[in-house]
């Protein structure tokens, strides 16, 4: 039986509003939960543009987008931008996801060749493409296999010296070339895995949850929780087609 | 290529249907495919003829339901209603549904063609064939695997609107459809269906889901020409030309949505009859016997209970299904596919809230599990979880007659819909 929630963790969800495509709330939601059931109440709060980066924050999430939505926030996250290096370099645990991702590097840049300058978190360089790299994946990482859903048409291009969150097994990854997915850095991470990334991957759930609780406490006591239902569903993505 | 005289390939294209349905099939790729190959203007000649030519229905959400009501009301007035039958919305379907209704001569017995096509097909359509109306229903998330993303979904849609000859009816509470009506030519008929104040809230728009930061748009003005749903209470709608109320007239199909639909249907009938031919009283009278297609709402019979069949699609569509019956319990199975007609990706689970299920009593199909999950996370009980939708609707006809109640994506609804078939030997499952 999951433990009563004794200890408090603050999420803050970047532009719930805009970037949200792609059933991104599943991750909040997994986080919110799987904290429950590991005995810590996590908080939500939301980042609209325009407001202050709030105190006290424990987890960062951020999704993908409409072009339409990136247009909003771009101007948004460049002002709040060395706050979230300041959390990052706290070992603050983030997650973002395609456009946020790609807005965490230095530029994404349009097929007719305008930049949009991102906050450089990330030595990363994304270029808008004309292929759409889609469908499922399964990329090798430091928590185990990564199954999930990919579908974007930038092409990310890692720095010398960027780490990538994983090794593509099976899909494209970050530009269908080099086989890496995603970045990491600190406990930052980057990945094209949208929406249902963290409920069909427990393992990489529960260590962005420690890495929060570490944060807070300096101690992290995990519950015991029931994967079976997830154990299956990876199980059956990984052999469905592209 | 040279020129293989039209009747002579009907007669080949009605020979190779034939064949296939001998063979079990449905009838509907095979010949689809060869009449293509041997003359890829098949399809635009034989409609290009119909004397009231075509009307394009698309959208993201109710198609299927909508192309129904407009066909029966077009019907019941009188007109010869040639339309693509359920799941044939490419080329080679349309193809096979005009093999089924040509005469020998190769020409279609119609006097106008309602067509359902899905959005992406929809915009290639229209490049050989241009339609005289069109009716946008809505733009909501879908398949995205298959469209990318929402804003493109719109735009497929204002190339539709664009291609149109004399007439365009648009959802007026969906923005992204709405401003579409900016685009057109000032000689094009513009018309709406919408809902009333009190309605709009039961059914939020994908914009309203998600946040309503990316469109702003303001209301269109009502005229008299549109087509307002002003109030629902069970299946007993109020319908508004304009703003001048209809008297209350009881549907036999289900739902916010569907009667959202009917609003929709009746918009573009009236803009095709013309508003002095479609009387108001006439027009109610033949939509209150309008049926919605298989999966949308209509219960079949098993051991003398109703068994409700709902086919899901995405987020916006699960969300006001599960909305709509939530007052009436019933024992309830939930089939997942992700074959291509369902879409790949089953992140659009996630954005679908389904706690107001409190138990599901079986989920089946190829996502099953994916579906559990999803159920884990909102606190929903599962009783068992069997991929095989045979055995699964098996076990959600077990124990006691009661009302049931299937939720499914496209494919997994098409299996369970056999099944059944077999099972009972249902004559009039009507797609």
């Amino acid at each position: 039986m999951p433990k009563p929630p004794t200890k408090t963790l603050t999420l803050l969800h970047l532009y719930p509003e805009q970037m949200n495509i792609y059933g991104d709330w599943g991750n909040v939601l997994t986080l919110v939960q799987r904290a429950k059931w590991h005995g810590y109440d996590m908080k939500i709060v939301d980042h609209h543009p325009g407001k202050q980066l709030p105190a006290d924050i424990d987890i960062v999430i951020g999704g993908g987008g409409q072009d339409s939505g990136q247009t909003v926030i771009q101007d948004d996250l460049l002002r709040i931008g060395d706050g979230l290096k300041r959390l990052a370099d706290q070992r603050v645990p983030m997650l973002v996801i395609c456009g946020l991702y790609q807005l965490f590097g230095h530029f994404f840049q349009t097929k007719d060749g305008e930049r949009i300058r991102g906050i450089g978190l990330f030595d990363i360089e994304t270029y808008g493409g004309d292929k759409r790299m889609i469908g499922n994946i399964v990329t090798r990482t430091a928590y185990g296999d990564l199954i999930g859903y990919e579908n974007h048409s930038g092409m990310t291009v890692l720095g010398d010296d960027q780490k990538a969150l994983g090794t593509v097994v099976r899909g494209d990854g970050n530009n269908g070339k080099d086989k890496t997915e995603g970045a990491v850095y600190r406990y930052v991470f980057g990945s094209y895995l949208h929406g249902s990334l963290l409920p069909k991957n427990p393992v990489f759930a529960d260590a962005l949850i420690e890495y929060a609780a570490m944060h807070r406490y300096g101690s992290f006591e995990p519950g015991i929780i029931d994967d079976h239902f997830a154990d299956e569903a990876r199980r059956i993505a990984s052999t469905r087609p592209r | 290529m040279h020129m293989i005289p039209h009747k002579h390939v009907v007669t080949i294209g009605k020979v190779v249907r034939h064949a296939s349905r001998l063979r079990g099939g449905t009838g509907s790729a095979l010949p689809g495919l060869v009449v293509e190959k041997l003359d890829p203007k098949f399809a635009a000649r034989v409609l290009s003829e119909l004397p009231q030519g075509i009307v394009i229905i698309t959208g993201t959400n109710g198609k299927t339901t909508t192309t129904k009501i407009v066909c029966k009301l077009l019907h019941d007035h009188g007109y010869r209603v040639f339309t693509n039958r359920t799941g044939s919305n490419f080329t080679r379907g349309i193809i096979a549904s005009i093999l089924a209704e040509t005469n020998s001569d190769g020409m279609l017995d119609a006097d106008i063609a309602v067509l359902e096509l899905d959005e992406a097909y929809a915009a290639q359509f229209v490049k050989l064939i241009r339609p005289r109306y069109s009716l946008l229903l809505n733009v909501m998330r879908d398949q995205l695997d298959r469209f990318g993303e929402i804003d493109h979904t719109a735009s497929l849609l204002r190339r539709v609107a664009e291609a149109t000859i004399e007439g365009v009816v648009l959802n007026r509470d969906d923005p992204l459809v709405s401003k579409i009506a900016s685009d057109l030519p000032t000689t094009m008929q513009v018309r709406y269906f919408g809902l009333g104040e009190e309605l709009k809230s039961a059914f939020p728009s994908d914009q309203d889901l998600y946040g309503k930061s990316s469109v702003h748009q303001p209301l269109p003005a009502v005229s008299s020409s549109d087509v307002i749903l002003e109030k629902l209470s069970g299946r007993s709608a109020t319908f508004a030309f304009g703003t001048a109320s209809l008297p209350r007239k009881t549907l036999k199909i289900d739902g916010v949505y569907n009667a959202q639909n009917a609003a929709a249907a009746l918009a573009v009938t009236r803009m095709i009859l013309g508003d002095e031919a479609a009387d108001p009283a006439w027009l109610l009278g033949s939509l209150a016997n309008a049926r919605p297609a298989f999966g949308r709402g209509e219960a079949i019979e098993i051991d003398g209970q109703p068994l409700e069949i709902i086919l899901v699609k995405n987020p916006a569509g699960f969300r006001l299904a599960l909305d709509s019956y939530a007052a009436r319990p019933a024992r309830t199975m939930i089939a997942i596919n992700d074959n291509y007609a369902d879409g790949r990706d089953m992140s659009w689970l996630w954005d679908v809230p389904f706690k107001s299920l409190k138990h599901v009593e079986v989920i089946g199909g190829i996502r099953a599990y994916d579906m559990a999950l999803r159920l884990q996370y909102d606190d929903v009980e599962v009783g068992t979880v069997i991929p095989s939708l045979s055995k699964a609707l098996s076990t959600l006809l077990a124990d006691k007659p009661q009302p049931r109640r299937i939720f499914c994506t496209y494919t997994a609804m098409m299996a369970i819909r056999r099944q059944l078939q077999s099972r009972y030997l249902l004559e009039d499952i009507d797609a």
